[in-house]
């Protein structure tokens, strides 16, 4: 069984950049993910920090030009993706990756039946009759929840409620069983309650067909309500990693805990929620060094001259964050400043 | 559906009344009456100017001549007042003869400007795209006689072949093939002329809504299915930009009037563009004002057609 | 080492770190200037407004430098670049220049000199001509898309009905009847607004009820008007309109000017439609600033893109209507040249003399060319989703 210990997904060192015109975007900064079968991992951070172009990047469909992927690999289940050619990158997407998007009204066609959209996904990658195919989504839409599927697979997207439409795209990335479904915020969109109808559903989708998820979100509720490890992405930097648990209980780098502090909780009633001061920057002009000093609270002069690297808290939890190792760091693992 | 229909039906039947009043306004107004457009023509003398004013109600008050000059259009009557025939006989013959012009230039309209415009849009800035671009704004650019004539020139002097009117002179005693192959070659030149002006405008138009579609959501949802580039474009995306163009489909019926006074003129068309122009110099206010109520009418069927058409590819539009 | 939050430093800018902000006009130039084919337009139209202003200069007044009027039938259809001969010709018909830069006409006029006479004569049809379409429009479009919603009366409809009658009579000489319309109706408006009207609804007597009652609003109105002329096939009706009336330069430019508002009253009323839904017209109203203030101060500079770009198109299609009027005889009449007419001129020697249609045609193309690329290119350019910088 070696190939079980073989990631469904490893992104090394991946670089995306961006030409427009003037300085070149640094979209992508170099990340590393790992994902394992049957693992749900959550990318968070705020909205451009480069979480989508990731997954686009991924999936093949960066737009270029104007994207570049500048360095980095990919890797699916030990295959390196960028070095496919196109034509088999899209025999690729769709049948063992699949990606789900966050605005269900704009990502189905408006055109087409629902049941159409989804057959369409099953026969382009599988030679089935038609019977069968109609038989598959039929299941399909069984198993995502929607009522009465003979019916329904004649409704067009316009027709269906937001969480219908959902599942809808839902039942459309399970068409062909992929071993990695990426989820780009795709509860964003929709009502509270439904949003936990959603999560719920793809929890069990997943324990059942046993598949991979990325899942991204700048909602950390719902990373503690479905994650299994957790990235947290800003500027285009992997800034922190690892478990659920660590990530909630003791974060080590100050944008996690920034965010954390942002969550209105019990035992913060009555107080003031924080909130981060300043903005995103734009990729294009990123600060020097540590690209989140500028809204740290714990930022030191050095800050601004030094990159730094991943300090290791061992059992895969990462931060990088230098200044939180020197003053709270634990026993083993090493961190050190990276000269510009 | 239906009370859609019957909304619109009255709807346009109130435009059409307001249209009819305009234009008749328009050509009644003007200064100067087709009696007297040539006071020194001995042929009228005033006993005749006298006769046809008479004839054709002009000393009756104005909203008189209206209500008379629509009832004699309606039922048929109204007659040129350059040869006292019956106007709906005589739009009828030229409407035959401009058809032909009128359909081969749509064909090749809508034939040519969609495989162009649709490759533009997927090679967005590439050699082709930048060499069509360019094509398509010099053929709008190019006032078209002047077009017209380079055309002529090249293939008078480079072809030796005739190509004003319809048919070759004398070619009537020829066999029916000579004759048909004649007639088809007189079609050629105005035909693509009417066609290139076309081309050029609804391929950019294509273009841009094909490069509005394909940055769509749900184009980007189509490949990362992994359907195939082909199906991505022709089957998704082309379906959504072709909506627009329905409604257009509906448009086109006036251009069987208005577009071709230019052409018609160059080739010599007997056809329905030259007949305007011809009644305009000659002041037949029957024929100008019934070629602009059948203009009209054209114009109000094919957008109601073009409104059916939308509701029955559109599944977001049901009423 | 110093591990609390230092609220000292809290202090941050929020414009660090993000793409330096242009003013709207620095954003344009800077995409203008990647913009080629825009950019070649806009050269190209500098060019030739220089070249009409010189030509205007230079082709006027009482003994004009380049004389486009002078008849030289010795010199007749003398190709482009022939030098004049100097035996057959009167020392005052001798051509500045010494030479036929662009040949001679069937009267041995100079066609350069008329070309330059012509550019002046078709900038100014484009200009006047869209000039007007586009005040129509934006008035039009603009009453449409901000007072839409009101309802006009019955006794607004009767009251215009009876002033259009009153000046129908008058144009017809017909006074007396003019006189006690005008008269009636102004006293009818006074009696209604004292009787009736006003504020106060219940003191309307029923009998009057349903003068107030109303028809349809402003925007149905309008958007009917537009309907209406949209059914008239533009080409044909210019042309009637121009074959009816007295051939004169005006008369043109007021015709194509009054048969092409249509467009830019569509999208400045759709304009005018989302503009007005938006929260800082909504801000500026609850800050109690009248209407014309909003209109003007704060929806027209937004409205102000289209109608440029629809402006700039519509010159080069006013210029290309002209030529075709001038091809069918039409067109402005001698003694002015025009493109057109210097055209539809030559097209009788197109064998013998084809510079005659070429030159004419080819500065027509160009010109109109260079109209139309710096107008998509400003769409391009005025299109919001491309301003972003990514």
């Amino acid at each position: 069984m070696s190939q079980d210990d073989t990631p469904v997904l490893s992104v090394e060192d991946l670089r995306v950049h961006f030409h427009g015109d003037g300085p070149v975007s640094l979209a992508v900064d170099g990340i590393d993910i790992t994902i394992h079968r049957r693992e749900t991992v959550c990318i968070v951070g705020e909205s451009g920090c480069g979480k989508t172009i990731t997954a686009l990047t991924i999936m093949g469909l960066l737009p270029q030009p104007p994207g570049k992927i500048a360095g980095g690999r990919i890797f699916f289940k030990g295959q390196s993706l960028l070095d496919l050619p196109e034509e088999a990158l899209r025999k690729l997407r769709g049948r063992h990756i699949a990606m789900i998007f966050q605005e269900p009204m704009s990502s189905l066609n408006p055109v087409f039946t629902i049941g159409n959209q989804i057959n369409e996904a099953i026969l382009a990658h599988e030679t089935l009759s038609e019977d069968e195919a109609l038989q598959r989504t039929l299941q399909l839409l069984q198993d995502v929840g929607i009522p009465d599927p003979q019916k329904r697979r004649h409704a067009y997207p316009h027709q269906l409620s937001g969480g219908q439409r959902q599942r809808a795209m839902i039942a459309m990335a399970l068409a062909c069983g992929p071993d990695l479904i990426i989820a780009d915020e795709p509860t964003t969109a929709l009502d509270v309650t439904v949003q936990a109808q959603i999560l719920k559903l793809l929890q069990g989708l997943q324990q059942k067909r046993q598949m991979a998820i990325q899942y991204i979100t700048h909602d950390l509720g719902v990373v503690a309500a479905i994650a299994d490890r957790v990235y947290v992405m800003y500027a285009g930097l992997i800034v922190e990693q690892g478990t659920t648990s660590h990530i909630f209980s003791s974060p080590r780098h100050p944008y996690t805990r920034a965010l954390l502090d942002s969550l209105p909780g019990k035992e913060k009633r009555g107080q003031r929620l924080y909130s981060i001061p300043g903005n995103v920057p734009h990729p294009a002009y990123k600060p020097t060094g540590c690209p989140f000093h500028p809204r740290c609270q714990h930022r030191q002069p050095k800050c601004a001259r030094f990159f730094p690297t991943l300090c290791d808290y061992g059992e895969g939890h990462r931060a990088r964050c230098p200044i939180l190792y020197e003053s709270e760091g634990t026993v083993g693992g090493r961190c050190e400043w990276k000269n510009l | 559906m239906l009370s859609f229909l019957g909304r619109s039906v009255i709807q346009k039947t109130i435009t059409l009344f307001f249209v009819s009043v305009v234009s008749f306004l328009i050509i009644h107004l003007a200064p100067g009456e087709p009696s007297q457009i040539d006071p020194l023509n001995p042929k009228f003398t005033p006993e005749i100017v006298e006769r046809m004013r008479k004839e054709f109600h002009l000393d009756r008050p104005l909203h008189i001549q209206y209500l008379l000059f629509y009832r004699d259009l309606f039922t048929g009557k109204t007659v040129s007042w350059r040869d006292n025939l019956p106007v709906l006989g005589k739009i009828w013959d030229r409407f035959l003869n401009s058809l032909p012009l009128f359909i081969v230039g749509t064909l090749l309209t809508w034939t040519f400007s969609f495989p162009v415009g649709i490759r533009s849009a997927i090679q967005r800035d590439g050699p082709y795209d930048k060499s069509m671009t360019f094509l398509a704004y010099l053929l709008i650019s190019i006032p078209g006689f002047f077009f017209a004539y380079i055309l002529i020139i090249l293939v008078v002097t480079e072809l030796h072949v005739p190509v004003i009117g319809m048919e070759s002179f004398g070619v009537t005693s020829e066999s029916k093939i000579v004759q048909i192959m004649d007639r088809i070659w007189h079609l050629v030149l105005p035909s693509f002329l009417g066609a290139t002006g076309g081309i050029a405008v609804l391929s950019r138009y294509v273009r841009s809504q094909m490069l509005e579609i394909i940055g769509q959501d749900y184009v980007r949802t189509a490949r990362a299915k992994g359907l195939a580039p082909e199906r991505v474009y022709y089957h998704h995306a082309l379906r959504n930009a072709l909506l627009p163009f329905v409604t257009m489909f509906g448009l086109i019926l006036p251009g069987l009037i208005g577009g071709s006074v230019i052409i018609e003129s160059i080739f010599s068309w007997p056809g329905m563009g030259r007949m305007a122009y011809e009644a305009i110099l000659a002041r037949d206010y029957p024929v100008i004002l019934t070629l602009n109520f059948i203009t009209a009418v054209l114009v109000l069927l094919g957008t109601l057609i073009s409104d059916l058409l939308y509701m029955l590819v559109d599944p977001r539009i049901r009423l | 080492m110093e591990t609390r939050p230092n609220h000292a430093q809290e202090t941050i800018v929020d414009d660090a770190y993000m793409p330096p902000s242009l003013s709207p006009w620095r954003e344009t130039w800077r995409l203008l200037r990647q913009n080629s084919m825009a950019l070649i337009g806009l050269v190209i139209f500098m060019f030739f407004f220089g070249i009409a202003l010189t030509g205007m200069l230079l082709t006027s007044g009482d003994a004009p430098i380049l004389d486009p009027a002078q008849i030289r039938l010795q010199e007749k259809l003398r190709p482009p670049l022939a030098r004049p001969n100097l035996e057959t010709l009167q020392p005052a018909e001798v051509p500045e220049l010494g030479i036929y830069l662009l040949g001679t006409d069937d009267l041995g006029r100079d066609v350069f000199a008329r070309m330059l006479q012509g550019a002046w004569v078709s900038l100014t049809v484009g200009f006047v001509a869209v000039a007007i379409a586009v005040a129509i429009g934006i008035f039009l479009g603009g009453l449409s898309g901000y007072y839409g919603q009101e309802y006009i009366q019955v006794i607004q409809i009767v009251m215009v009905l009876i002033a259009g009658v009153a000046l129908w009579l008058a144009a017809t000489h017909a006074w007396p009847g003019a006189v006690f319309l005008a008269i009636g109706g102004a006293a009818g408006w006074l009696l209604y607004r004292r009787y009736a009207g006003g504020s106060k609804k219940s003191a309307t007597p029923d009998a009057l009820r349903w003068l107030s009652r109303p028809i349809m609003s402003v925007d149905t109105l309008i958007m009917r008007l537009v309907d209406i002329m949209l059914c008239f096939p533009s080409f044909f009706l210019i042309l009637t309109v121009v074959a009816l009336l007295p051939p004169s330069l005006y008369n043109i430019m007021v015709v194509i000017g009054l048969t092409s508002w249509m467009g830019t009253t569509r999208f400045v009323r759709a304009e005018f439609l989302s503009l007005r839904e938006q929260d800082f017209v909504a801000a500026a109203r609850a800050l109690g600033i009248s209407d014309m203030r909003i209109i003007f101060r704060h929806i027209m500079p937004n409205a102000v893109a289209p109608v440029l770009v629809s402006a700039t198109l519509g010159i080069a299609s006013a210029m290309l209507t002209e030529a075709g009027l001038s091809f069918l005889g039409f067109g402005v009449p001698p003694p002015h040249a025009t493109w057109g007419n210097i055209l539809s001129d030559g097209k009788d020697f197109i064998f013998d003399a084809p510079w005659l249609t070429f030159a004419p045609g080819i500065v027509i193309l160009v010109v109109v060319l260079a109209f139309n690329l710096f107008g998509e290119g400003l769409r391009d350019i005025l299109n919001p989703k491309l301003r972003k910088r990514t």
